[in-house]
């Protein structure tokens, strides 16, 4: 080990200190390249930076603060409204660059499919964000994490934080992935491995040639979920497959920059592709990982497909690979996570269908606009909120007792073709013999 | 704002187990509410751990805006899943100025500190079974423990660390004031 060495994690918040180096533990002031806040924490986040620096203070870089409405936007709840009525406003006053209202044609949807897809996603750059799934954008190798809205109303009005530099947990996965695994079962394994807490407070770090294969896609659906095992972020070194999704994504120039050889971590755990198999993480936490073949014939009343985790095109294009020619038994969910995602749904053909046509003659239920819908459960009238002791198999990354929305049901977390698989089978199956 | 400078803590506990989450902390139909409004700061607090399963002793009484409880004495990973702030606020609205666990998830640990609502406190081992809820307790701050009132017994809390001078100030926005790095706080009294 070289003393020397740092991870990416480390370099990327050194750079963000103005510092040479750093080392776990440090306590230091980074420097914030995105803000990123939505319906639900943006009006708290406001409300607190409104209190400290004042009514009409400005907020630090109006090209930095992106506010996106996602969570609670197709329902009749007052609140709600007037929530995202407070963001218009406030996004209007301060003159920001890039704010994504509903009922325009700018809106997006899931801050976290959206996020990148504008643009605002750079390897090497600080990320902060009012929302635990912030991880997810280290995907791209950039540093990410979920803040409260003090902490975001503090980077609102100086554009720093106070942060911890996490210690590393490195999981190094090598070879090739079997027929029907994907991101979701890669990272729902090793949730199960160390547990709801096993990264507490550290940083994942996914490498190995196995990544490597893994399209930007499925290498959000790992980064993701890294707060589940209590991370504070996820990462994935930015390679060819990032630069080629970045083009045209991003017009600024970034700075990449990867974890020295024999950088130190916390642990490291050595994965064998190979190794891997669809799998679920049973009620009600995400750590309560079971292959999905040892689950085979558990009985489900619907199936859910959307979310920043498993709401991306690339997860309708594995679910209709399973689902074309097939018909669903169990009322079948889906919510594309972003507009572009919808788009892509009408566009994407897979055995020459669109995708939308697969799901319609599946018997699938009436897609809904993007939006976070019922992966949290929501108000009372949201799109496919869970209302009583239902078994739900669901893409989503939460089967926390009452997320989607009753505290009575059951959900069953699994990748879209394992959540597809089953909805053909009304139980929870496994993917495979699909494929 | 709950916090100041340390002091001791006296009432009713409140006990739970492992890895309770922001959606048993406050449920996220709640999420409409706005913390820093002040009636829904508050009805944030009637609503507080009502995700946990119904089996459980009502933490708020039906109707009531604040809790009888004043410390939570928790296991593991308390506070993991969201961001969302509203957790140790509702916690904090509702009368909470304390939580005793064994571990905490980051974020929320980060929001207590920054909002200065509760005081997240760390035991040295795990108190889940040498409390019932009900119990009333004694929590030094100073000295590092909560006592059991009834028999005496008294249990040791792990030092604050690296964020003590923050949770001193009263939070992140009191720290950085103090380190001259903003000025003062123009909508405070
Ligand atoms: S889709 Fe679900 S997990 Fe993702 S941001 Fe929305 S509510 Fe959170």
């Amino acid at each position: 080990m070289n003393k020397n060495s740092q991870t990416i994690t480390e370099k990327i918040l050194a750079r963000a200190a103005g510092q040479e180096s750093v080392r776990p533990g440090d306590n230091i002031w980074v420097n914030a390249d995105i803000l990123l806040t939505h319906d639900i924490c943006g009006p708290g986040t406001i409300g607190v930076f409104k209190r400290e620096f004042g009514e009409d203070a400005r907020v630090w870089d109006s090209e930095k603060v992106v506010i996106i409405p996602d969570h609670y936007i197709f329902t009749a709840d007052e609140k709600a409204h007037r929530n995202v009525e407070f963001l218009k406003q406030f996004a209007a006053g301060q003159k920001l660059a890039h704010f994504y209202p509903p009922g325009t044609g700018s809106y997006r949807g899931v801050c976290h499919v959206a996020l990148p897809e504008a643009g605002h996603v750079r390897p090497g750059e600080v990320i902060f964000g009012t929302d635990s799934h912030t991880c997810t954008h280290g995907a791209f190798g950039a540093f990410a994490t979920g803040i409260g809205n003090t902490d975001a109303g503090f980077v609102m009005g100086t554009g720093k934080l106070l942060i911890k530099v996490p210690p590393t947990a490195r999981f190094r996965i090598e070879g090739s992935f079997p027929a029907g695994v994907v991101g979701k079962d890669v990272i729902l394994r090793i949730i199960g491995d160390i547990g709801v807490d096993g990264a507490n407070y550290m940083a994942m770090e996914f490498c190995g040639s196995a990544l490597a294969a893994l399209d930007m896609d499925e290498r959000m659906t790992i980064c993701n979920m890294a707060i589940e095992a209590g991370a504070k972020n996820g990462i994935i070194a930015p390679d060819g497959v990032t630069a080629k999704w970045l083009e045209g994504r991003t017009g600024k120039p970034y700075r990449p920059l990867y974890s020295d050889e024999g950088a130190e971590a916390a642990f490291e755990r050595v994965y064998d592709a190979a190794d891997f198999v669809p799998c679920v993480a049973k009620p009600h936490l995400p750590s309560n990982y079971a292959p999905a073949r040892d689950m085979r014939g558990t009985p489900l009343d619907r199936a859910y497909i959307g979310s920043c985790t498993g709401g991306k095109l690339k997860d309708f294009v594995m679910a209709a690979r399973i689902l074309k020619g097939r018909k669903v038994k169990i009322p079948t969910f889906l919510v594309p996570a972003t507009a572009e995602v919808a788009m892509g749904l009408m566009t994407t053909v897979v055995d020459g269908k669109p995708l939308v046509t697969i799901f319609v003659e599946a018997g699938c239920e009436d897609i809904a606009p993007p939006s976070c819908a019922a992966c949290l459960g929501g108000p009372a009238d949201t799109y496919g909120r869970v209302a009583g002791s239902e078994s739900v198999i669901s893409t989503t990354n939460r089967n926390f007792i009452g997320r989607m929305g009753s505290k009575s049901a059951s959900i069953y977390l699994a990748s879209p073709l394992t959540v597809a698989a089953s909805a053909v089978e009304g139980r929870v199956a496994d993917p495979v013999k699909y494929l | 704002m709950n916090s100041g400078s340390g002091g001791s803590i006296k009432g009713l506990v409140y006990v739970v187990g492992d890895n309770i989450d922001t959606d048993a902390i406050i449920p996220a139909e709640y999420l409409n509410l706005v913390p820093t409004i002040k009636s829904e700061y508050e009805k944030l607090g009637s609503y507080a751990l009502s995700g946990l399963p119904d089996s459980m002793p009502r933490f708020v009484e039906a109707g009531a805006a604040r809790s009888r409880y004043v410390i939570v004495v928790a296991g593991q990973n308390f506070g993991c899943g969201s961001s969302r702030e509203h957790a140790p606020i509702a916690l904090g609205a509702a009368g909470v100025r304390a939580v005793v666990a064994e571990s905490y998830a980051r974020i929320f640990f980060r929001n207590a500190v920054a909002t200065g609502e509760l005081y997240p406190m760390e035991s040295a081992r795990r108190l889940c079974g040498s409390f019932r809820t009900g119990d009333e307790a004694e929590l030094d701050l100073n000295a590092g423990r909560i006592v059991k009132v009834a028999s005496g017994d008294s249990f040791e809390l792990r030092p604050l660390g690296a964020v003590a001078p923050v949770i001193a100030a009263g939070g992140i926005f009191g720290y950085a004031r103090k380190a001259g790095m903003i000025g003062s706080a123009p909508g405070r009294a």
